[in-house]
């Protein structure tokens, strides 16, 4: 099925994972991403899918990035957006996490954006509301737009996923971002390695379909796509790796490294960079560097969220 | 270096790799061993030959454990006097611990000791590098860079890791390079401010005692994590019964769990501090008789994988103190030959099995090619007479430093000639 025949049909309440979601789920997804990506570089931007629609962004973690796409997207699709500062607010001084819930929900909001620092937070959040949860990330367990996006990328890039060869590299352990790409990019049937120290690849690892490699060069011999993690500062001084020049001597992506992947390989990091960390210069702003697309391709991708949960709300007054 | 080939003939060649003890020569070009056995006749052109007059020629001896001084401990030993000592106690090969001041935890500092290995040793040198930077067991050293740089495993030297979840990410993190770590298995709490192996001794003393509770349930707790991480370890020093039994369960499971006892622990117990002689004062603490005993059969049985020196050289200042406040440490890289035949001369060992933890499961654990009489293995050798007796006197001995608990002792076993990829660097005068 080509992508301007695929039935936009999307038969989820909430998005608060990759998991859970089938290979067509995905390409739908996908296909109406594509579709905002045009919409996007136009002049004239806005539809007005969300008109009437509330949407809330409920950040728990600081994210500038994240946060802004999902407002843009929000805005774009004629949505009413509130982003709750959850720094200066209540929650900050001690209400529980279900307790906002009820709060927010006796607001009628049609759609939430959550982030949380706990792993489960944004389905705990989901139970306790009458309106879509968008999962913008929770602990380490999963962040699925960003995974969306970066599948929205390597597609237009390569034209396909399946088949292909992705090295997803460094700190694995900490990472929503890799959990939810492994998923993704495996159901849609590209072959997904993992590659850092064994301190920083969570146990287990092995059983997630993955191909795990300890050595940078012979994990991305041949590999399609490198998708770099971001190291933390707190987690580079001895905890879980040695130093800095450790770990940039031994994973950090410069270009000998990459020179081991496939010629055409196409470097992506969900940001922000560790420059001299995880990734040199030179490979972040070369020619193989994938990572400006993908923060274009975030926007879209939320549009496409936003619009495919928004099609499933009640009181949805008879649009397709 | 070129030299010239040498001929050692007339020998009892007794290799510990492959087990065999025969007659014969050893002929070394190019610093390996060209050539060996009862064949091998005359010397070529230009070479210097030697007659064994039947004396044991072996692989020189690789010690795990010695504290060398430098950086920042030269009033006590240097490189260069340290492998001096080593040389004429038939070692080739020494491992230098980390614990200087500033400690090994930089590859910097690696480099620094392999240049002056380099110029000023006479035997092998290889530097052992921190598991956690400054030996403080809380941060994981830079283990990759250090082993790039040329340290030959990671060990915190005396001080033991008291953090489980640190040394359980350092065995997970070394597992990836293939890196060995040796651990120091003494629980710093459990040990406390005791001064001797706990007991009669100590209460008869009045001195305060460490269990050997203190060293098994660090060694049990770390044999718990190897089973988990499958890091490769090796413990620094067994020094008991019940460690052994540790030892046991982890090596019939099929870890990657090796160990060590040192020279001391095989030859003497806690009654040999007697009157308070501080030389007699290491750590972990000598033990009961008992457990000594213990410890000869295992390395005969090659539960015990390594003897090492755990030399550890103590200015006078150190140990011209009240036992409770004297430093830790005795010499021992000078004597550990003559040392272990004791054991040779009381029946309780074999020389091969000697030799064997003295040389070539060393070698093995550090990957190094000595420790075997081997065609192409490198030209590392020792002439030995495994029957001459002596009288220990300390102001022969090479080291700066004179604490030797084998002061005045008889023993029996006089290094003839110690070679170094094939190069005389001890001739027994």
């Amino acid at each position: 099925m080509t992508a301007t025949t695929r039935p936009k049909h999307f038969p989820h309440r909430h998005l608060l994972g990759i998991d859970g979601l089938s290979a067509f789920d995905l390409q739908v997804l996908l296909d109406m991403a594509d579709e905002a990506v045009e919409l996007n570089r136009q002049v004239q931007k806005r539809r007005d899918t969300l008109s009437g629609r509330t949407q809330i962004n409920l950040f728990f973690e600081n994210s500038t990035r994240t946060q802004s796409s999902f407002e843009i997207a929000g805005k774009r699709l004629g949505a009413d957006v509130i982003n709750m500062a959850v720094a200066s607010s209540s929650i900050k001084k001690g209400e529980t996490l279900l307790d906002t819930a009820a709060t927010l929900n006796a607001m009628h909001p049609d759609l939430i954006v959550v982030r949380h620092h706990a792993a489960g937070a944004v389905h705990l959040l989901a139970r306790k509301v009458d309106c879509s949860v968008i999962n913008a990330g929770d602990g380490a367990h999963e962040h699925p737009t960003q995974a969306l996006l970066d599948a929205l990328t390597i597609r237009r890039n390569k034209g396909r996923i399946e088949g292909l060869i992705v090295a997803i590299c460094g700190d694995v352990l900490h990472s929503r971002v890799a959990r939810s790409n492994i998923i993704l990019l495996q159901q849609l049937g590209a072959r997904v390695r993992v590659i850092g120290p064994s301190t920083l690849l969570p146990r287990g690892i092995d059983r997630f379909g993955v191909e795990v490699f300890r050595d940078m060069r012979a994990g991305l011999k041949d590999a399609d796509i490198v998708m770099m993690l971001r190291l933390q500062l707190e987690r580079m001084n001895g905890s879980f790796v040695p130093s800095v020049r450790e770990y940039f001597h031994f994973f950090g992506l410069d270009a000998e490294k990459l020179s081991w992947a496939k010629p055409d390989a196409l470097v992506m990091h969900p940001g922000p960079m560790n420059r001299g960390v995880e990734i040199d210069s030179e490979v972040a702003d070369g020619a193989q560097s994938l990572i400006r697309e993908q923060v274009e391709m975030g926007v879209a991708v939320r549009m496409a969220v936003l619009e495919a949960l928004a099609q499933n709300l009640p009181n949805n007054g008879g649009r397709e | 270096m070129t030299t010239r080939p040498l001929l050692i003939a007339n020998a009892r060649l007794v290799d510990p790799h492959s087990g065999t003890d025969t007659r014969g020569a050893v002929l070394v070009k190019d610093g390996m061993i060209a050539d060996l056995g009862p064949n091998v006749q005359s010397a070529p052109e230009g070479a210097d030959t030697i007659d064994a007059k039947g004396k044991v020629l072996a692989p020189g001896l690789v010690d795990m454990r010695a504290f060398l001084g430098e950086p920042g401990a030269e009033h006590r030993e240097s490189i260069a006097t340290g492998s001096q000592a080593a040389a004429a106690g038939g070692v080739t090969t020494v491992v230098s611990m980390p614990d200087t001041n500033p400690a090994v935890d930089d590859p910097a500092i690696v480099d620094y000791l392999l240049r002056r290995a380099r110029d000023t040793a006479v035997v092998n040198i290889h530097p052992a590098a921190a598991v956690t930077k400054g030996l403080r067991g809380e941060e994981m050293a830079e283990i990759g860079l250090l082993k790039e740089a040329g340290a030959v495993y990671f060990t915190d030297g005396t001080r033991t890791i008291a953090n489980a979840r640190v040394l359980l990410r350092a065995l997970t993190y070394a597992r990836d390079f293939d890196a060995l770590i040796v651990h120091h298995t003494e629980d710093p709490d459990l040990a406390g401010n005791g001064v001797m192996n706990a007991g009669e001794f100590a209460s008869r003393l009045g001195l305060s005692g460490r269990p050997i509770e203190a060293e098994t349930v660090v060694l049990e707790r770390d044999a718990r994590l190897v089973r988990l991480t499958k890091g490769r370890y090796h413990a620094a020093a067994i020094t008991n019964r019940d460690s052994l039994d540790i030892a046991s369960r982890a090596k019939n499971d099929g870890l990657p769990f090796t160990c060590s006892t040192t020279i001391n622990h095989l030859s003497f117990n806690e009654g040999d501090i007697g009157d308070y002689r501080t030389f007699f004062k290491v750590t972990p603490p000598l033990r009961s008789e008992d457990d000594r005993i213990a410890l000869v059969e295992a390395v005969k049985n090659g539960l015990i994988d390594v003897i090492v020196s755990d030399h550890n050289p103590q200015d006078a200042e150190q140990k011209r103190q009240p036992f409770a406040e004297a430093s830790d440490g005795a010499l021992g890289i000078e004597t550990m030959l003559a040392a272990g035949l004791r054991l040779v001369h009381s029946g309780d060992l074999s020389l091969p099995a000697l030799l064997r933890a003295m040389s070539t499961r060393p070698a093995e654990l550090l990957g190094l090619p000595g420790g075997k009489l081997q065609k192409g293995a490198p030209a590392d050798l020792i002439l030995f007479d495994p029957d001459e007796p002596f009288v220990l006197d300390p102001a022969t001995l090479h080291s700066k430093s004179k604490n030797t608990p084998f002061d005045e002792a008889r023993l029996q076993g006089r290094v003839l000639r110690t070679v170094v990829a094939g190069r005389t660097v001890y001739e027994y005068a």
